[in-house]
Order: C-alpha cells, then structure tokens, then sequence
C-alpha cells in the first residue's frame, strides 16, 4: 500500500517528543517528586524524539530515494484459485 | 486525578493520528482483496508487529499485570511456554498452508482440506465469538475510564450526568475503531496496530524503568516478595507448591500445547495478519518476527504487576467502589487495593476470611502513582491504543468471515467483487454495532459474558488437533474432522460439568453434573479441561476418519504437508529463514526460563 507506516510513525513520536521536553524544561520541579524526582518529561521526550527522528529518516529515505520495486505479490507466480 | 491540557493535547494528537492512517489509506481500497487481505501487500516486519498487537488488548495489558501480581513471574509461563512456541510452529509449519492455499481465512482453509460443514461450524461459532471479544474489550474499557475518574471534571464543567462517562466511552471508542476500519479496512487496522504497539511500548517502558528503580531492581522485588513470586519453575513439581496452583504436566500440555497452539495457530484473528503479508516468505517470518518482543513483553506486561504488589502498602490512588458512595481506602497489599463488593462497598472476603485483591487495579494504580501530568497523558493514550487494538483485531477478523465464509457461500453466492467490498464495509458498521450490544450485555448480566467465554473455550480447546491432523495427516477426512470438533467441544463440556476447583461452588466454575474430581486450582481446571476436548478430538477424528472414505490426493496439493512442495528458500539470506530464526527465538526462550527458573 503506497503509505509507508513508518512515517506516520514517526511525525507522532516526533510531536510526541517535542511536546515532552517543551514541558518538561518548563514545568514546575515538584511535579517530579512522584517520579523519584526525575524529569521524567524531559528524560523520556528526548527518548521519543530520537526514535520519532530514526523512523521519519527511515520512511523518508524509502519514500524518495529508492525506486519502488516490482508488485510481485504472488511469489510462486501461481494465480489465485478464486 | 488531575489531568492538565498537555495529557489531553496527547490524547487528542493521538486520535487525529489514527483517524488520518484511515483516511490516507481510502483512495487505495478498491478490491475486496485490499479491504479484506490489505492487498497481500505487507511488509513482514509490519504483519509481525500487528500479529502481537492485535492481541495486545485489555486483557493483555491491564489482565497480565493483574496476574503478575497475584502469581508472581510465574505469568511469564504464558509467554515462554505458551506463545512463543506456537508462534514458531505456525510460522514454519502451518504459514505454507495458510498463505500458499490462498485461502482468504481460517475456515475457507477448512473448506479447501475438509469440507463445508466443517467450515461453516468453525465461520459460526469465530464469527459469534469475536463479536463478544470485542464487546468485551469496549465494556472493559468504559469501565476503566470511569474508575480513572479522568472524565469526572470536564462532563462536570459540561454540565453533562457522571453517568455518561460510561456511555462516551463506549460510543467514542466504537466510532473511532468503525471510522478507521470502514476507511481502510485490514491495511488501517494493521498499520494502527503497528502504531498501537509503540505507543504500547513507549507508555510503558518508563513506567518499569521507574517503578524498578523504587523497589530496588529485580533484587529488590526478590527480598520484598519472596521465592515463590520470582521464580517460574521451583515448585512446579507439585500443584501445591506453586502460585499457580497446576503441575508441570497440565502447564506443559494444557497451557503450553493445546491451549497456546489452539489460539496462535488457528485463530484467525492473529493468522489474518499473516496472510496479508506481501510474499510466502514474509507470512512465514511474520509469526517468527512477532515472537522477537513478545519474548521480552513479560518484562513490560508482568512486572508493573510485581512491582505494584511489592510497594510498601499505602492508599492507591484509585479503587474500584460502588458509584456514588465516599468509601474510605480499604487496606490491601502495595498499591492494589481490596475488592469492594460491586452494591454494598464492604471488601469481598475470600474463603479464610481475608479480604480479596482487586488484582486489575495494578497496572492503573502504578500509572497514577509514578506519571506526573505531561507523560500521564502519553501512559492513558496506550491504555486506550491497547484496547482499541483488541477491538480493531476482532472487527477485521469478523467482516472478512462473516463476508467470505457466511454471507458469500450461504447467503448470497455469486455476487460480483464490489457487492462483496460493500458488504465488507456493512459487516464492519453492523459488527461494531453487535458488540456495542454485547457490550452493555455485560453491563446488565456479568454471569451471561463469564457463560460466553467458558462456552468459547470449549469451542476452541479441540480446534488445534483438527488442524494438526488437517495439515499432516492427508487420510483426515471432513466427516472425521467435524465429529471430532464436536466432540472435542462435548468432551470439554462433560469435563468442566463434572469438575471443580477447590473452594468453588458448582455452578458456572463447573461441577453442574456432578463434582468426581477437584483441581488445587481453576487454571488447573482450565488447562486439564482443555488437555480432554484435544485428545477427544483427536482420537474421534482419526476414528471417524479411517471408517469415512478418503479424500483424493489430487485435491490435497498445498493444503497438507506430505503433498506440498517445500516452499524453496534458495535465495533468501539463512538469517532470514524460517529454520534458523525459529532455531535462534527458541534457544533465547529456553535460556529465559532457565535465568528465571
């Protein structure tokens, strides 16, 4: 199917991760005494960013740089019985 | 619980981002092969990811915690003798038969290998269950939501009655699941369950990661606990020595074979995303893919349970009370509060007295106890991705039988491609609309959806052996294959009839003939029950086979093993081959139950 998943993917990590450390960086510091005082917001956007970053590189990079290949969906070459 | 704009801007990024997959996948819905098989166009790591994710619904997420917290990691036997090896076995056994026949399910296979009565008994008795799955799933869902409390205070600002909540959930989460479907059918719901799957992974990875650092580590949880919660083998020699309640034996055959192969090699639920996989090659490896994080889900599923029952007693953030009514915390142990009865609100007491756990209240209570707003946001958004991926995996599975294996051969045959696209999309509205139903079903009656399940578990216990002797056994005849269904399902009914657990009042528990036997436990029960509809099953089949006439061997080519030519692998790299990578999942499977033995 012509949309590569992975770069859905990673726009909604991406975002995800942006949204997260954008909070994190200004949220109040006693937020984080229920997360054993880590800025668990900040720590984990960073984490969500990256992999959003890696797929979007990863889907982008299949999307336009690589030609398609041939639809060979049958790999026996044997037709469909129905 | 207080939840601020971020948690809902998350949640709100989260379901534009499902509904958008649906709407971008439209415009290439044009055959009734691309709604009902995603064109068998998907890469296999995709299909592998959705194998596991379309069965990683409520029960996975918030029922493994549970059990992680009443037996310890005695769980992961679900996982490490339970659906690794199945996962294997379909993958490089069963995967050749399944894709190569180029049936659309698993009862037109059994069509192709035996006959149509025994497809049309298997098409009925999946079409009904996955109806009810996925009620089941909805219910489960609401229900959640208004114990998190989380709507509580925008339908106060609304103005709307607390008891809408119930309602929304079930309504929004329906038409979400429908919408998405209905757009792209099997293609948009595997590529959200891909989505699903990470969000899954990503909501609870920090969570582990946290609630470990607290209790100090796997050492940690082993001084707080104790042996009999950390280990998965010690005491398995005897039912009384371990939390599980069941012998090696009915764990190893019961779980481990029938039970686990019944479901991941025969359920078309999960084999569906195989057979949407773009080449023989990629249907193989999807199973063997799935297997890879589903070795390591224990780690993600089982331990909040752990971890949330390992956490010094203290008052959870919520509990699971009759609405309305101010109920002081109850003591329980951890964070896991104790079951209030559903009208009086006073703690269910067991049979020695002591008040019982509300087990699926541990996963929940560790998000709120570790999440500050901001990743409490991204921590429900994979609650609610994981019950919609439940839902999601039965609505597909259901419209492509119900149109395939009931409506084209039964009711209307010989319609053209895009009559039997449109009813697709109509089986998709009108399931959705069924399990809605199903859903409040089991608002109204609790006993009618615990009657469901037990009645689907005898259904399904004797499937494997059908399929087992179907693919390797080329003498299995359809008069023999649909005896033994039917007395597989017989036998599992007499077995539960005449059993019952210790403690358990006969009843829906079983013992409703007569009680000759009691297990320690009732997943012993359950596993010896399913361990008697196999060997029925397959002892009638081969019985009523040998006396039927066998089928021609010219009709087997591509649906049974010793008439089928080996799919060639010449000029696939050897780590992608089947062999060596089941080879390679099984060893890591074995050392993982001898680290955690």
């Amino acid at each position: 199917m012509g949309l590569d998943i992975r770069l859905p993917i990673g726009m909604l990590f991406t975002i995800f991760g942006i949204m997260l450390i954008a909070f994190g960086v200004f949220s109040n510091p006693s937020l984080y005494v229920q997360s054993l005082g880590i800025n668990i917001n900040l720590n984990w956007g960073v984490v969500l960013l990256i992999f959003g970053a890696i797929m979007l590189f990863l889907g982008a990079r299949s999307m336009f740089f690589s030609p398609r290949p041939p639809e060979t969906p049958n790999a026996e070459g044997r037709e469909p019985r129905h | 619980m207080g939840l601020t704009t971020i948690d809902w801007v998350i949640m709100a990024v989260y379901f534009a981002f499902v509904l958008g997959i649906g709407a971008a996948l439209k415009r290439y819905m044009k055959t009734s092969a691309d709604f009902f098989l995603a064109g068998r166009s998907i890469p296999a790591w995709v299909c592998g990811l959705a194998f596991i994710s379309a069965n990683l619904g409520a029960q996975e997420v918030i029922g493994m915690g549970a059990s992680g917290a009443k037996y310890g990691i005695l769980t992961s036997h679900f996982y490490w003798i339970g659906a690794i090896p199945a996962m294997v076995f379909v993958g490089i056994f069963m995967m050749p038969f399944y894709y190569g026949s180029r049936a659309r399910s698993v009862p037109e296979y059994l069509r192709l290998r035996f006959d149509e009565k025994t497809r049309g008994l298997n098409a009925v008795s999946f079409a009904i269950m996955t109806i009810f799955s996925s009620g089941i799933s909805m219910y489960a869902m609401a229900k959640l939501i208004q114990t998190l409390h989380f709507l509580d205070a925008p339908f106060r600002a609304l103005g709307l009655p607390q008891a809408w909540i119930f309602h929304t959930g079930i309504i929004v989460s329906a038409l979400v699941v429908l919408t998405y479907i209905y757009l792209g059918g099997l293609t948009s719901a595997i590529y959200n369950e891909v989505l699903q799957f990470f969000l899954i992974v990503a909501g609870f990875i920090p969570l582990v990661w946290l609630g470990l650092k607290n209790v100090g580590g796997w050492q940690g949880l082993k001084a707080t606990l104790g042996p009999s919660y950390v280990h998965s083998w010690v005491g398995m020699s005897n039912p009384h020595t371990n939390r599980l309640g069941v012998e090696w034996f009915g764990l190893a055959m019961g779980l481990g074979f029938v039970l686990s192969f019944g479901y991941w090699c025969t359920d078309f639920l999960v084999v569906q995303r195989a057979m949407a996989a773009n080449s023989m090659a990629a249907a193989r490896r999807t199973p063997l893919i799935a297997a890879v994080p589903k070795m390591l889900f224990p780690f993600l599923v089982i331990l909040p349970g752990l971890i949330a029952i390992a956490l010094p007693t203290q008052a959870p953030p919520i509990i699971n009370g009759p609405q309305g009514s101010s109920v002081s915390a109850p003591a329980g142990q951890g964070l896991i509060p104790a079951k209030l009865d559903a009208t009086t609100g006073q703690p269910v007491l067991d049979n020695n007295g002591h008040p019982q756990l509300d087990y699926d209240l541990a996963v929940p209570n560790l998000l709120l106890h570790y999440f500050p707003t901001g990743i409490l946001g991204l921590g429900l958004t994979a609650l609610l991705a994981s019950f919609m991926s439940g839902m999601a995996g039965n609505v597909t599975a259901f419209n492509t039988v119900w149109t395939h294996d009931i409506y084209e051969p039964y009711i209307h045959p010989g319609a053209g491609d895009a009559h039997y696209l449109m009813m697709g999309k109509l089986a998709t509205i009108f399931g959705i609309a069924l399990s809605v139903a199903g859903a409040y079903l089991a608002t109204r009656f609790n006993n009618i959806m615990d009657m469901l399940q037990l009645v689907f578990a005898f259904v399904n216990a004797p499937l494997f052996a059908t399929f087992l002797l179907g693919m390797f056994w080329k003498r299995a005849t359809g008069h023999g294959a649909f005896t033994g269904l039917l007395s597989g399902t017989f036998a599992a009914a007499v077995h539960h009839g005449l059993t019952l657990s210790e403690g358990a009042i006969p009843g829906i528990k079983g013992g409703w003939l007569a009680v000759i036997h009691n297990y320690p436990s009732e997943m012993a029960q359950n596993f010896w029950t399913a361990i008697f509809a196999w060997t029925t099953c397959f002892v009638v089949t081969i019985l009523v086979s040998l006396v039927t006439r066998a089928p021609e061997e010219s009709r087997l080519v591509g649906l049974v093993y010793s008439m089928t030519e080996r799919p060639s692998e010449g000029n696939i790299s050897w780590y992608k081959r089947p062999i060596y990578l089941g080879a390679m999942i099984l060893t890591a499977t074995v050392l993982l139950n001898l680290v955690f033995r």
